[in-house]
Parts: C-alpha cells; sequence; structure tokens
C-alpha cells in the first residue's frame, strides 16, 4: 500500500544525478511526489500545499553529495522540514497551581478516545506519585460513567460522578471531592462533540470558564481526515487548549492530521494513545512521526551518516 | 448554526463567470475534491476526466461546465453497485436473520446497533441484540441501555467472555425463541490486528453451528470524518469478513463522507445506513441520490 517515497523519488530524480546542485528544473518531479504523499497521508490540501513551497525553497541550491543520491537527499529535507514543523518546544502537561487539585480537561469529537485516554493518563500520574481523581462529566452517552468506572477500578483510580444529568455540576463537586479527599489532580471527562453542535460547544466554553482547568488536551482520532483542520479549529477558538493527544496510533494510519494541527493552531502534541490498555500511551517524537506520514524507513538515518 | 460548504458550493463559486478550463481552475478542482477526502488517485482521475471532456466537449456557458463538473464526480459514485435499498419493513429471506456488525473502534457501531433495533421493532420485527463486545469497558452495559430504548431482548455475558460464545448463545435463543433479527454487536477493533480479525472468523463460524447461512449480512461501520484510512479498514475488514454493506455514521452536520467515492469506486461495497446523530431516530437508509445531493448539490 504504502509505495515508498523515496522510491519514487529515485525514480523521478534520476536526472539529477550527475548534476551538482539542486535546481528548480530538477526538483519539480520530485515536489509533486512529496505532494501525493503529504496528501495520501490525509495532511490538510493548504498545509501541503505550503509544506511543499517550504521545501522547495529549502532544497533548492543544496548541494548534492557524492555518496547518497539525490532522492535521498530530498527525502532527508522535507524529513527535516516535517521535524521542523511538527516539533518545537515540548512542553508538559502543566499541572502547577496553588491551589488543589490542579484540573485537567479533555475534549474532542464522539469516539475518539477521550474517556480511555483520561484512563491513561490518570494511570501514568499515579504511577509519577500523584494523586488523581477521574471525574465523569460525561452526563449523556449510555454508560459513559460505568465506562470511565471500570476503567478506574482498572487502575486504583476514585472515579468521581452524579446521578444528575448536568456536566458542569459534576465537574465542580468533583473538583470540590478531590480537594476535600486530597487529591491533587482532577481529570475531567467531557463528552463528545461535533464542532458544529453549538449548544454542545456552549457548554465545553462553561465547564472551561467555571472549572479554569490547569490544562485542557484535545483529543483527536489520528485516522481523521481533512476536516482535522476545520475541528482542530473550531474547538481551539473555543477552548484555546493547551495540547493535542492523538489516539489509535497503533493502527495503520499515517497520521497527516498531526502536521495539519500543528500548522494550524500551532499547539504541541503531548501524547499517543497507542491501544486499548491503560498502559499503551506514549510521548510524541517528531520525528518517529516525520517517518510515519511519509511512509518511509531508514533513510533518514542513511543520509544522516554519509 | 451549521455551516454546509460541501462540493457543490464550493464548485458552483468556482465555475462563477467562467467559461474556460485552464491550470488555475484545474488546481482549484483539486483541492476541492481532496478537501473533501476523495483521495488523490480518485481526484487526479476525475481532473484528468475534465481535461479531456473540456478539449473536446463544447461548452458555452458556467451551468455547462457545472454540470460536466457533477456528472464526472457522481459517475464515479455511480460506479458501484447498488445497494438494494431494503427497508425494515420488507419480508426477510430467512429467519433468524443474522446480522454483523464490524468496524474500528469508536466509529459507531453499539449506537448504530440500538438504531437498528429500534427500527426492526417499529416494523413489526421480533429482534434480539447479542452483546459480544465482551472487551471494552462497559460495552454490555451501553447496549443494555440502547436495548432497553429500543424494547428488545439482549444476551450477553460477563466482561472477558468469549464472545464467540456469547454468539453462539445468542444465535441459540433466537432459534428457539423464534426471532426474526439478530444483531450482534463487536468489540471494536483495529484492522491491522491480526489476531483480532481472526476472531471476527470464529465468530461467523460459530454463528453457523445454529444458522447455516449466518451471518446474512456483515455491515463495516465507518466513520465519515475518517482520511484515507478508511479505504484499508474496508479491505482489511473484507479480508477477514464477507462485508456485505457499509454504514457511514456522524454525518450530521457537515458535508463530510467523500471517502465514499473513493471507497465505491475501488472496492464496489454498497453503503446500507448513515448515521446522522446520537439519539435512536438518527439513522437512514443511504440513499445514493441524496447522497450525492448532500455532498454535491
Ligand atoms: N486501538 C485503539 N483503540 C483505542 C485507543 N484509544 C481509545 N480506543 C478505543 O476507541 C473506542 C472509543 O474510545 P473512548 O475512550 O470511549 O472514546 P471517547 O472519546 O470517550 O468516546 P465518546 O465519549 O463516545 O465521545 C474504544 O473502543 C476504545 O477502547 C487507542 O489508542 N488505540
Ligand atoms: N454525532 C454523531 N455521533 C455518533 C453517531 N453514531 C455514534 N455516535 C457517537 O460516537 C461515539 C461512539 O459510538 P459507539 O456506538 O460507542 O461506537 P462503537 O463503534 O460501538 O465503539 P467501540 O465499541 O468502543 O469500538 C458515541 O459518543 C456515540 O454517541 C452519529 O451518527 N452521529
Ligand atoms: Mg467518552
Ligand atoms: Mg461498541
Amino acid at each position: 500500500m504504502f509505495e515508498s517515497l523515496s522510491d519514487k523519488l529515485e525514480h523521478a530524480l534520476k536526472k539529477l544525478s550527475g548534476q551538482a546542485k539542486i535546481n528548480e528544473i530538477n526538483i519539480g518531479m520530485a515536489m509533486r511526489d512529496i505532494k501525493r504523499a503529504l496528501l495520501d497521508a490525509d495532511v490538510n490540501y493548504k498545509v501541503t500545499k505550503n509544506f511543499v513551497e517550504q521545501v522547495r525553497k529549502q532544497a533548492l541550491g543544496e548541494e548534492v553529495i557524492k555518496s547518497v543520491s539525490p532522492a535521498q537527499m530530498i527525502v532527508k529535507i522535507v524529513h527535516d522540514e516535517l521535524v521542523k514543523a511538527m516539533g518545537g518546544e515540548q512542553k508538559d502537561i502543566n499541572l502547577k497551581t496553588s491551589r488543589m487539585p490542579a484540573v485537567i480537561m479533555v475534549a474532542g469529537l464522539q469516539g475518539s478516545g477521550k474517556t480511555t485516554f483520561t484512563a491513561k493518563l490518570a494511570n501514568l500520574l499515579k504511577k509519577k506519585g500523584r494523586a488523581p481523581l477521574l471525574i465523569a462529566a460525561d452526563v449523556y452517552r449510555p454508560a459513559a460513567i460505568e465506562q470511565l468506572k471500570t476503567l478506574g477500578a482498572q487502575i486504583g483510580v476514585p472515579v468521581f460522578s452524579i446521578e444528575e444529568k448536568d456536566a458542569l455540576k459534576a465537574a465542580k463537586q468533583g473538583i470540590e471531592f478531590a480537594k476535600q479527599n486530597s487529591k491533587n489532580v482532577a481529570i475531567v471527562d467531557t463528552a463528545g462533540r461535533l464542532q458544529i453542535d453549538e449548544e454542545m460547544m456552549a457548554e465545553a466554553e462553561r465547564l472551561k470558564r467555571e472549572l479554569s482547568p490547569e490544562e485542557i488536551l484535545f483529543v483527536v482520532d489520528s485516522m481523521i481526515g481533512q476536516e482535522a483542520v476545520n475541528t482542530a479549529k473550531v474547538f481551539n477558538d473555543r477552548l484555546d487548549f493547551d495540547g493535542v493527544v492523538l489516539t489509535k496510533m497503533d493502527g495503520d494510519t499515517r497520521g497527516g492530521a498531526a502536521l495539519s494541527i500543528k500548522t494550524v493552531v500551532d499547539k504541541p502534541i503531548k501524547f499517543l494513545s497507542q491501544g486499548e490498555k491503560v498502559d499503551d500511551l506514549d510521548i510524541f517524537y517528531p520525528e518517529r512521526m516525520a517517518q510515519r506520514i511519509l511512509g518511509m524507513g531508514d533513510i533518514v538515518s542513511f543520509v544522516e551518516k554519509a | 448554526a451549521k455551516t454546509r460548504e460541501n462540493i457543490k458550493t464550493k464548485i458552483t463559486k468556482l465555475v462563477k463567470g467562467r467559461t474556460e478550463i485552464d491550470d488555475e481552475f484545474l488546481e482549484e478542482l483539486e483541492q476541492i475534491l481532496i478537501s473533501a477526502d476523495v483521495g488523490v488517485q480518485t481526484t487526479l482521475d476525475i481532473v484528468d476526466k475534465i481535461t479531456e471532456r473540456a478539449k473536446n466537449e463544447r461548452y458555452a456557458s458556467e451551468e455547462d461546465l457545472n454540470n460536466m463538473l457533477i456528472d464526472e464526480i457522481q459517475k464515479m459514485l455511480s460506479d458501484a453497485r447498488d445497494a438494494h435499498v431494503v427497508d425494515f419493513d420488507a419480508p426477510l429471506p430467512s429467519t433468524p436473520y443474522v446480522i454483523l456488525i464490524v468496524g474500528v473502534n469508536g466509529v459507531g457501531k453499539t449506537t448504530s446497533i440500538g438504531k437498528m433495533a429500534y427500527n426492526y421493532k417499529t416494523a413489526g420485527k421480533k429482534v434480539l441484540i447479542a452483546a459480544a463486545d465482551t472487551f471494552r469497558a462497559a460495552a454490555t452495559e451501553q447496549l443494555e441501555i440502547w436495548a432497553e430504548r429500543a424494547g428488545v431482548p439482549i444476551v450477553g455475558q460477563r466482561q472477558g467472555a468469549d464472545p464467540a460464545s456469547v454468539v453462539f448463545d445468542s444465535v441459540s435463543s433466537a432459534v428457539s425463541r423464534d426471532m426474526d433479527v439478530v444483531l450482534v454487536d463487536t468489540a471494536g477493533r483495529l484492522h491491522n490486528k491480526i489476531h483480532l480479525m481472526e476472531e471476527l472468523s470464529k465468530i461467523m463460524r460459530v454463528a453457523q453451528k445454529k444458522v447455516p447461512d449466518a451471518p446474512h449480512e456483515v455491515l463495516l461501520v465507518l466513520d465519515a470524518s475518517t482520511g484515507q484510512n478508511a479505504i484499508n479498514q474496508a479491505k482489511e475488514f473484507m479480508k477477514s469478513v464477507k462485508v456485505t454493506g457499509l454504514i457511514l455514521t456522524k454525518l450530521d452536520g457537515t458535508a463530510k463522507g467523500g471517502v465514499v467515492i473513493g471507497i465505491s469506486r475501488e472496492l464496489n461495497i454498497p453503503v446500507k445506513y448513515i448515521g446522522v446523530g446520537e439519539k435512536i431516530e438518527d439513522l437512514q437508509i443511504f440513499d445514493r441520490q441524496k447522497f450525492i445531493e448532500a455532498l454535491l448539490k
């Protein structure tokens, strides 16, 4: 399925062999293939276009190193630019606060993996010596509370919930409960919502306003297509979130959403969710993501050594 | 407000004031299609066809141009085999009629089952739900709520039980209770997990012990906001189970689901139902014409 980009480029850049420098003429074809690779990986169309332009500028005038092929060189440039675009300062989640507990809120589309992620995060924080509380503020989805309770029991983290169907009340009472029970981190699971659902987006805003979370994380399914940009933009406009969690990374998606979202909202990707078990949580490495988006193996380290 | 910028509105903007197809036009067309998740190859093919037609055909007005574009996009969809659109009240070919619902995690399988149960029940059928997702936290509890809302019985076991054994119980129970329809919910599974895909084959074999021609339908659920990975999903599920149709979920609000054009073209699986919300009545029988209209008109 994923024909390697570098194979394609080898073909496109045959002509470049023997030439000393990369120029406008000899990289035209290569740029087309790069654009295609990114679009195949679901990178947003506009993001792709700007990115390719960036790479073209970067590549022009580069000396062709004798020991590697021009294709390999270009792939290396693309890769490095991707890493740059997705990287930047890696920020930890913010748990620093003068009050108790620190509040973390998650938000995202339906089924993206929020509830599972809150349990994974609670598990991680617990292992790091924190005392987390999970708060069930999804009062809509059938058995959402049950789901969180089951996960909480698996990791030995208490779950706060109320009978009443009021997300804000549940969250506020949960935070109060955390305070009284010496829990220093409260993680609020919210219902899935579409960015066009005004009522639900307003609820999310209200939660943010009333809880003033130290950290708001936007949870997004790594298989998402071109909608990624719109979705992230609206959630960011409404919540000004602090970081992104990419889920279901244990699949075979190339995850172009990572580049799109980072480019459009410029918020760091903080976690990768890679499985259904409570331990399947990782931090984000721009290099690995770049290689995944390009659908390629070890070309980069190969060029690095040359 | 729900904004609805679909392919059609964008194309209308694109052709406005134009009677000529140039490179800029083609690039904008490419952008429109790719931004709707139609996929690179399908997009390139459509663009090629348009370029070809522009050379050979006379078109004088904006409207001609517009029609030409819509026509080519539509052709990509109509190539796919027609889903024989059967309403819930149509007589079933045999009973119990076993429907297996499969798909990756979180796409809307369980919710769709709740909605289907409600529709079959409303149409006067005796429905039983099989809770064969024994893996995900509170999956059975979630399905129980849907069964209650639909007013139909559910068969399940404890979490961690063998899903094939739940299916066996359910199908046996459906036979002895003279049920019309059995809806089997399965755990979400990513298509690249071989052992989980094999589990599906096992579920099928076990169902056949009681009802030899089961399952009568295997519906693959796809989330409409999924990108090109949906094609991988469909391909891989088709290798393990005989997928007879698709349910496209989360189509409420925006004009999503362009990936279906690529799937129709490459895989020829008909879309059977669409999910348009989280409520029990938010399931519709797929109407290709309407879908094309929502996407294009
Ligand atoms: N394979 C895999 N499955 C995941 C991952 N994260 C979550 N899931 C699964 O995805 C499905 C949805 O996860 P949830 O945590 O319920 O998602 P949610 O965003 O809380 O869903 P709603 O509350 O309905 O909006 C479940 O089947 C999870 O087990 C992941 O990283 N990998
Ligand atoms: N907006 C919208 N949400 C939907 C639709 N169908 C399902 N959902 C939501 O998507 C989320 C996941 O739905 P489920 O039915 O639990 O999905 P699933 O495929 O059974 O998930 P797993 O069993 O965890 O793999 C829930 O929050 C549902 O309410 C739909 O058509 N529109
Ligand atoms: Mg949830
Ligand atoms: Mg389910």
